[in-house]
């Protein structure tokens, strides 16, 4: 987006800032439907970003599919499991310390290369010009059917898997009816 | 002036989290909103990548991780709820059946 150079790290520091602060609650929390709405403000701060980055579809696609579909999963199934999860505790304080400082290490590392290295040259085709005149959803499918055609179809036929699989696993057995079920 | 730098390690950053999730809680359920907060994280790598190359390539690729990651939810959340059928326990710690 062509917005000035203030509003864009405005915005960026904004939503980024709510993305860490929800990311950080999703760890935190101590019942699993506020780690859920927590992860739900994480999808749609990432969404905000990719509507700053000039990828409009993306940004739906993702409120769509992650705070829509995906976030619904988590509750149902949170739902259905609900009344047993609050017998489980967190680990032990020394697994606890262990894992944040070696993952804080870990980012550290991370952030260091990120900061030193140094950026290719913008040499693709696809500058924000040529996207907006052609329209973003109409870019990405025609590549979808384009050049990246088989991992389209290997994506259908994974989704037609999963939910075969889905249906398999969460069946009940013949015989075992509880009384829900009359 | 934004670079590809700052989205970058904003992606670290919440990768990082996503990591802490996974190693720190013993909620199954829990454990898989951490994978999604990891898989989010790269995404945005890929967004940010794809804007500064002016390349299209990275936003094709985080449409088919948001399909993978979908498709990969479903599967896992039928898991945990056939397990907790199993053995109405949800600890992942006492499931070790395969442990050497």
């Amino acid at each position: 987006m062509d917005l000035g150079t203030f509003t864009e790290a405005f915005i960026f520091y904004l939503f980024a800032g709510i993305a860490v602060l929800a990311a950080l609650g999703v760890v935190i929390a101590r019942s699993p439907v506020r780690s859920a709405l927590s992860l739900a403000v994480v999808f749609i701060a990432l969404a905000a970003m990719y509507i700053l980055l000039n990828a409009p579809f993306l940004a739906v696609a993702q409120t769509m599919i992650y705070a829509g579909a995906v976030l619904i999963l988590f509750l149902f199934v949170i739902m259905v499991l609900n009344p047993r999860l609050d017998i489980l505790g967190a680990r032990t304080t020394a697994q606890t310390i262990t894992a944040v400082v070696f993952a804080a290490a870990f980012a550290i590392l991370m952030i260091a290369v990120l900061a030193g290295g140094h950026m290719a040259p913008a040499t693709g085709a696809y500058t924000p010009e040529v996207v907006a005149k052609e329209g973003h959803t109409q870019v990405i499918g025609s590549l979808l059917f384009s050049q990246f055609l088989l991992p389209f179809e290997i994506a259908s036929v994974l989704l037609l898997i999963a939910i075969v699989g889905a249906m398999v696993l969460a069946r009940r057995e013949k015989g075992a009816h509880k009384n829900i079920e009359g | 002036m934004l670079t590809v730098t700052h989205y970058t390690i904003l992606s670290a950053i919440l990768f990082s989290i996503g990591a802490v999730t996974v190693l720190v809680r013993r909620n199954p359920l829990i454990m898989f909103m951490g994978i999604e907060l990891m898989l989010n994280a790269v995404n945005l790598a890929f967004v940010a990548f794809s804007r500064y190359l002016n390349n299209m390539d990275g936003q094709v690729f985080v449409f088919i991780v948001l399909t993978v990651a979908a498709a990969e939810v479903a599967v896992g959340l039928a898991l945990v709820v056939a397990i907790f059928r199993a053995r109405d326990n949800v600890d992942v710690d006492e499931i070790d059946l395969l442990k050497g």
